[in-house]
């Protein structure tokens, strides 16, 4: 019978890095980030998956880090905005694109839109703006700055094709 | 906030799983995709002495079609079922459905069974299950049973599950060739729990008529409403825009909602009607027969 265990043992690659730890099993994804490693880009906001803040990408997946617990992302590849800039710091296309259309006022609801926003355009490359708003349906940014973030995203869409189009 | 402290189990098997169940019932909570488990720990609603993580067991995300249903495995996340083309070709009602729930982020992590086993009030599965008349696979360490979705959804967040079981698979009947369906739900974010909700199917004979109608809803009680009297209005009956609003008109005399900081009952029920004539006009569009 499976064991029944108060604390666990996990091995998780974050942001390219392998990091083995022990939690105690009802700890979080996110509260693991922020106070076991110290990665305390992952925002928490409402803590009962309604506010988007919290959304890192587990194994490419966009999910809620707040409803998810560490121990279950044992085996994982996890992806926080920590991992987004490249090894000189250079921003990340979707991080640039905010940046230039001031797609952040205070910037807590940032990350959880950048880490959406990303796993969105690896799966859809030349999203129209309709899908645009539905894919950030699941973030709320209470500043409301909605109109720049869309603009960003669909921005970041062409900065992420441009290099692959080059390349080709 | 933190959940609450409990013991942590993640079997590797199905057995395994219900042995835990079998030993520790309403002790235990099973932890599947955990979109609506995780809320009710991280808000300490709920209490289990131990999590059933099911997530590791093998094998259990399947879709198939088998004998005219289509079976939906234990840990199948709404977006699997959101891009199978098995869905969409076997059961478009389904694929509407499943694209309306929640966000992305919760589309990756929640799964079908869970969202059914939980059995929200205005949640998109049940409405299907009921519309299309389908059933619920309960396993337990002793056995299996199956239930319509009648006998399955009792109350609010009351099901038949009983602490020992799991929802292991659901059964929907595919959709019969010149068949149209439409889920069309209405509320006031995106992603967000609707206030209505309206699952309809419509199949066709030969001859254009109407020859069986799904049609259930959600958001108007505490379990899905099935609309029996407005499918018999529709049954049998040449399609119009006249017949749809009648069979709509019906729905509204028949709901009885609650109201709620989110909506009255009047504007639900105003709702009911108008998602069901839209959802009803949808569906036969969708059949391409209007012009016969």
């Amino acid at each position: 019978m499976a064991e029944l265990l108060e604390r666990k043992r996990i091995t998780v690659r974050v942001n390219g890095r392998e990091v083995e730890d022990e939690v105690e099993v009802r700890t979080t994804l996110a509260d693991w980030l922020r106070e076991g490693l110290g990665l305390t880009g992952t925002h928490l906001g409402c803590e009962h998956g309604v506010c988007g803040a919290c959304t890192v990408l587990v194994d490419g997946q966009a999910v809620r880090s707040c409803l998810m617990l560490a121990v279950q992302a044992d085996g994982t590849e996890v992806r926080t905005v920590e991992g987004l800039a490249g090894p000189e710091g250079q921003l990340h296309p979707v991080q640039q694109a905010f940046l230039e259309h001031h797609a952040l006022q205070c910037g807590f609801c940032t990350p959880g839109f950048l880490m959406t926003a990303v796993a969105f355009l690896e799966e859809n490359p030349e999203p129209d703006e309709p899908s645009i708003r539905e894919a950030l349906s699941g973030n709320i940014c209470r500043c409301t700055g909605y109109q720049p973030i869309v603009e960003a995203v669909a921005d970041a869409a062409g900065r992420l094709r441009a290099p692959a189009r080059a390349a080709g | 906030m933190k959940p609450p402290r409990f013991a942590y189990a993640a079997p590797e098997s199905l057995e395994e799983a219900l042995e835990l169940l079998k030993e520790h019932g309403s002790e235990a909570k099973v932890l599947a995709g955990g979109q609506s488990l995780m809320p009710m720990l991280n808000l300490r609603l709920l209490k289990p002495a131990i999590l059933v993580d099911i997530n590791r067991l093998p094998g259990r995300d399947r879709i198939d079609e088998a004998e005219g249903m289509l079976r939906v495995g234990l840990l199948v996340r709404h977006r699997q079922a959101e891009r199978s083309p098995l869905v969409r070709q076997s059961l478009p009602l389904l694929a509407e459905a499943v694209r309306q729930i929640g966000h992305p982020q919760i589309r990756n992590r929640g799964t079908l069974c869970g969202s059914v086993a939980h059995a929200d009030p205005a949640a998109e599965l049940p409405a299907v299950l009921a519309a299309l008349g389908g059933q619920v696979v309960l396993r337990s360490a002793g056995g299996r049973r199956v239930l319509p979705a009648d006998q399955f959804f009792l109350g609010f967040l009351t099901t038949a599950l009983e602490p020992e079981e799991v929802v292991e698979e659901l059964r929907l009947p595919v959709a019969p060739p010149r068949t149209g369906a439409a889920f069309l739900e209405f509320s006031r974010r995106a992603g967000d729990f609707a206030l209505v909700g309206v699952a309809a199917q419509l199949a066709f004979d030969a001859a254009g008529r109407i020859a069986a109608a799904g049609l259930a809803l959600t958001g108007v009680g505490g379990t899905p409403f099935k609309a029996a009297s407005a499918e018999a209005l529709l049954r049998g009956q040449a399609p119009s825009a006249r017949l749809f609003a009648e069979a709509a008109e019906r729905v509204r005399e028949e709901v009885d909602p609650e109201a709620d900081i989110h909506a009255s009952a009047e504007y639900r029920r105003h709702l009911a009607q108008v998602l069901t004539r839209r959802a009803l006009e949808a569906a036969w569009r969708r059949a391409g027969l209007e012009a016969a």
